[in-house]
C-alpha cells in the first residue's frame, strides 16, 4: 500500500517508526521539540514520545555531536539534528575527529549508531549559512556513510535504515524539496545503493539529493526533442555504488555530472575519475560536470544563477554529443 | 580595585596533608580512611610513577616514539579516581596514567598508542574507562553525553548504591579554553546531570602558562555555570580522594556536576619531545618538588608507624613492574596495515574492501608472493 506525502512529512514519519521501534532512538537537536524543528521535520514528535526522547538542546552544535558520541557509547541512538547545513561547522571536530574515528580508534570494539540529519543546499533564497552543500567533507572523511535520499519513498525509508545502520550516518536532506510530494512504498531500497531513474540512451546524467528533481526536469526537456537521457540517482554519497553509473555509461558513452555544491573536489571530481577508470573505452567525450561555481554562497537573489538548472545541464549534455568539439575537427 | 588572577590564593585549597606529611583537618573536606588505605593509596601512587617512569625510559631507548609524563600529578588522579566505584565512567586524558592505573587498564595497553602499534588500548566497557581524546577537551562533551544516558537509564538517584553511578572526566588547564569544554560545562549544569570535571591544573599547556588560560582561579568557572567548585591541592591524595568521592555522590544523588580543580604541577616536560628549561624559571621546579604528592604520604605514613618492610616489598613490586613493562613493551605485536581496513565500519564498505584487496596485492608483489 502506498501512501503520498511529501518529503518533509515521509522523514517525520520513519523518525516516527524508529522511535516505535527502538526505546534506545532518541532525536536531539536545536528547536526539534516544542516548535518540530525550523522546518517542522520532528513536528508533533515531542508531544507523542516526550521530553526525554525528543530533546531541545543547547544551542552549541559542537556539544549536540559530542553528547551524542556519550550517548553512543551508553548504548543509545542519537538522532540529531543540524538546523541548517552551515551551521554544522561547529560540529565539525566532533564528527571528523571522534564520531567517525572512535569504531576504528578502539580496534572495533565501540560503535558509533549515530545519525547526523542536514537539511541541505539552496534555491530557498535564505541568508547566508543556510544553503550550502557540504556533503563531500563528509564523504571524503574517513569512517562516515553519507546518503542524500531524493524522494520521499527514500526520505522514509532511508532514515529508518540510518538509524538502524551500527556505523554514524550523514543524512543528507535536500531541504528546498522538503514540501515537494511523493508516493511512499512498502519496501525500501538498499541503503546504499544507487538507482536509476529515468532510462535512456544519448547520455548519462549522474545526481544525488535535490538535483534529482531537476535532472529528471531536464531529461523531460530533453526528451521532447528526441533526446533520451538515463538518469542515475547515487542515493549514497559514501559508500558509492557506481555500478548502475558504469553500466549506463558504457551503454550511453557520455556522462555529465550534477551537483548543487561547489566544483572543485566535489563528488563529480570523484565520479568522473572513477568514469575514466571503469568507463574509459566506451566514452565519447569527457565527464561533465555542472555545479555550483567555485564562490562562497551568493546572495540569494543570485542563487538561480549559481545553482546548476536545467539549461545549464542540456547545453552540457550537447556539448558531449557535438562530435564537433571532440573530433577535431572545424567547430 | 580587586584583581584576581588564575593563581590567586583568595579561594581557599582544600587540604587534608601539608608536603611535611602533617594531617590537617578542613570544615569542608574529611578523609576517613585506615592506615591500610593509605598504603593502598601510596602503592598506587608509587606504582603509577614507576610506569610513567619506565614508559619515559623506553621512550628514551627507542622503544616509544612518544610519552606525555604525569608525573607530579599521581595524586590528582590516584586520589580522584580512587573514589569512583566501578560502575562510574570515568574519561581521561592522555596523561591519566594514574587513572588507568586505577582502572585496572593492563599498565602495557597504555603504550600501544605511543608505540604506534594501536590508536586505543583496551576496550572502555571493560574497565569503565574510555580511551583517551588527543584532541583537547573533546572528552568532556562525551562525557557529558554518558551522564545524560546514566540519567535516561535511571541508574541515577535511586538511593541504590550498587545501582546510582556518575561520570568523571578529566581535562588540564589548557583545556579550560577550549569551546567544547564550556559547552559541556553548561549542557551539563542545564541538565544537572551527574558529572564531576576534574580539571588538573598542572599550570602548562606544553610551554603556555595557566595565567594565560584565565584571568581568575579555574574553580570559579563554576560559579557562572551554576554548580559548585572546590579547590584542592592536587598534591595531596586525600583530599583529592575526600573532594572527589563527595562530588561523584553528590552526581550519583542526581544533584547535578561538581567542578574540581586540582592544583598541582607537571614536574615534567609536556612530552618526552617538549624542553621546558626554554618556558620555565629556575627555582619553580624545586619548590614544586619539595611538594612532591608522594613524599609526603610517605612522611606521614612513617609517623604512624614502622611501614619499612610494606615500602621494601613495594620497591621489589615496583622493581618487577618495570621488568614486566619492558618485556611487554617488546613484545607487542606490529599492527598489520591490511587489519586497519576492518575496523573502519561495522557494515564493511565495498570500496574499502577492495582498496584492501588492492593493497594485499601489492604487498604480495612486494615481498615475492608472501602477502
Amino acid at each position: 500500500m502506498t501512501r503520498r506525502m511529501s518529503i518533509a512529512a515521509a522523514i517525520n514519519a520513519g523518525l516516527r517508526a524508529a522511535l516505535e521501534s527502538d526505546d534506545h532512538v532518541m532525536l536531539m537537536g536545536e528547536d526539534i521539540g516544542r516548535l518540530g524543528g525550523v522546518f517542522r521535520v520532528t513536528e508533533g514528535l515531542q508531544k507523542d514520545f516526550g521530553e526525554r526522547r525528543v530533546l531541545d538542546t543547547p544551542l552549541a552544535e559542537s556539544a549536540i555531536v559530542g553528547t551524542a558520541v556519550g550517548l553512543a557509547m551508553r548504548g543509545y541512538r542519537p538522532v540529531v539534528e543540524i538546523q541548517f547545513d552551515g551551521f554544522v561547522y561547529p560540529a565539525y571536530d566532533q564528527l571528523v575527529n571522534q564520531v567517525a574515528r572512535l569504531h576504528h580508534r578502539s580496534s572495533g570494539q565501540v560503535r558509533m549508531p549515530l545519525v547526523i540529519r542536514i537539511p541541505y543546499g539552496g534555491g530557498i533564497g535564505a541568508v547566508e549559512h543556510h544553503s550550502e552543500s557540504p556533503e563531500a567533507q563528509f564523504v571524503m572523511t574517513p569512517g562516515l556513510k553519507v546518503v542524500a535520499p531524493a524522494t520521499a519513498h527514500d526520505a522514509f525509508w532511508m532514515i529508518q535504515q540510518a538509524i538502524a545502520s551500527d556505523d554514524p550516518v550523514v543524512v543528507m536532506e535536500p531541504k528546498r524539496r522538503y514540501w515537494e510530494s511523493g508516493e511512499v512504498g512498502d519496501t525500501p531500497e538498499p541503503l546504499h545503493a544507487s538507482q536509476v531513474r529515468r532510462e535512456g540512451q544519448a547520455a548519462t546524467l549522474v545526481t544525488y539529493g535535490p538535483m534529482v528533481r531537476t535532472c529528471l526536469d531536464a531529461a523531460e526537456a530533453a526528451a521532447t526533442e528526441g533526446v533520451e537521457l538515463e538518469v542515475v540517482d547515487l542515493r549514497s554519497l559514501s559508500p558509492l555504488d557506481l555500478g548502475p553509473v558504469v553500466d549506463s555509461v558504457r551503454s550511453t558513452g557520455r556522462c555529465v555530472v550534477v551537483h548543487e555544491a561547489q566544483r572543485t573536489l566535489g563528488l563529480g571530481a570523484e565520479i568522473a575519475a572513477r568514469v575514466s577508470e571503469e568507463c574509459f573505452v566506451h566514452l565519447e567525450a569527457p565527464v561533465r560536470r555542472v555545479t555550483g561555481y567555485d564562490l562562497p554562497y551568493p546572495p540569494s537573489r543570485a542563487e538561480d544563477e549559481f545553482l546548476p538548472g536545467v539549461d545549464r545541464i542540456l547545453d552540457a549534455v550537447d556539448s558531449t554529443t557535438d562530435d564537433s568539439v571532440y573530433a577535431g575537427g572545424e567547430s | 580595585m580587586h584583581h584576581e588572577s588564575a593563581t590567586a590564593n583568595n579561594v581557599q585549597l582544600v587540604q587534608l596533608l601539608t608536603p611535611d606529611g602533617q594531617r590537617v583537618e578542613h570544615p569542608d573536606a574529611a578523609w576517613t580512611g585506615s592506615t591500610d588505605d593509605l598504603l593502598a593509596l601510596h602503592r598506587d601512587l608509587v606504582l603509577t610513577r614507576r610506569v610513567d617512569t619506565e614508559a619515559f625510559a623506553l621512550q628514551r631507548h627507542g622503544e616509544l616514539g612518544l610519552w606525555p609524563p604525569c608525573k607530579g600529578q599521581e595524586a590528582a588522579q590516584v586520589g580522584t579516581a580512587r573514589a569512583l566505584r566501578p560502575q562510574d565512567m570515568a574519561f581521561a586524558s592522555y596523561r591519566g596514567h594514574g587513572v588507568a592505573w586505577v582502572r585496572g587498564v593492563p599498565p602495557e595497553n597504555l603504550l600501544g598508542m605511543y608505540r604506534g602499534t594501536t590508536l586505543g588500548g583496551w576496550d572502555p566497557a571493560e574497565f569503565n574507562l574510555a580511551l583517551p581524546a588527543i584532541i583537547i577537551g573533546a572528552q568532556t562533551l562525551h562525557a557529558t553525553g554518558y551522564a545524560m544516558g546514566l540519567t535516561l537509564d535511571g541508574a541515577v538517584g535511586t538511593g541504590d548504591a550498587d545501582r546510582d553511578a556518575a561520570v568523571m572526566v578529566y581535562l588540564g588547564d589548557g583545556a579550560t579554553s577550549q569551546g567544547d569544554v564550556l559547552e559541556a560545562m553548561s549542557w551539563a549544569a542545564s541538565f544537572s546531570l551527574p558529572v564531576v570535571f576534574v580539571v588538573e591544573n598542572n599550570h602548562y599547556a606544553i610551554s603556555v602558562p595557566v595565567t594565560r588560560q584565565t584571568a581568575v582561579p579555574l574553580v570559579r568557572r563554576a560559579d557562572g555555570f551554576g554548580f559548585p567548585g572546590i579547590r584542592v591541592d592536587g598534591n595531596d591524595v586525600l583530599a583529592c580522594h575526600a573532594v572527589a568521592t563527595a562530588a561523584l555522590e553528590r552526581a550519583r544523588e542526581g544533584h547535578g556536576p561538581t567542578l574540581i580543580e586540582a592544583v598541582t604541577y607537571r614536574m615534567g616536560a609536556h612530552t618526552t619531545s617538549d624542553d621546558p628549561t626554554r618556558y620555565r624559571d629556575g627555582t619553580e621546579s624545586d619548590d614544586w618538588a619539595a611538594r612532591d604528592p608522594i613524599d609526603r604520604v610517605r612522611a606521614h605514613l612513617q609517623q604512624l608507624g614502622d611501614h619499612s618492610a610494606a615500602f621494601a616489598a613495594l620497591e621489589d613490586e615496583a622493581e618487577q613492574l618495570g621488568v614486566d613493562l619492558r618485556a611487554a613493551c617488546a613484545a607487542m605485536p606490529e599492527p598489520d596495515l591490511a587489519d586497519q581496513f576492518d575496523r573502519v565500519f561495522v557494515d564493511p564498505d565495498p570500496d574499502l574492501q577492495r582498496q584492501r584487496g588492492d593493497y594485499v596485492a601489492w604487498r604480495s608483489l612486494e615481498t615475492g608472493g608472501v602477502a
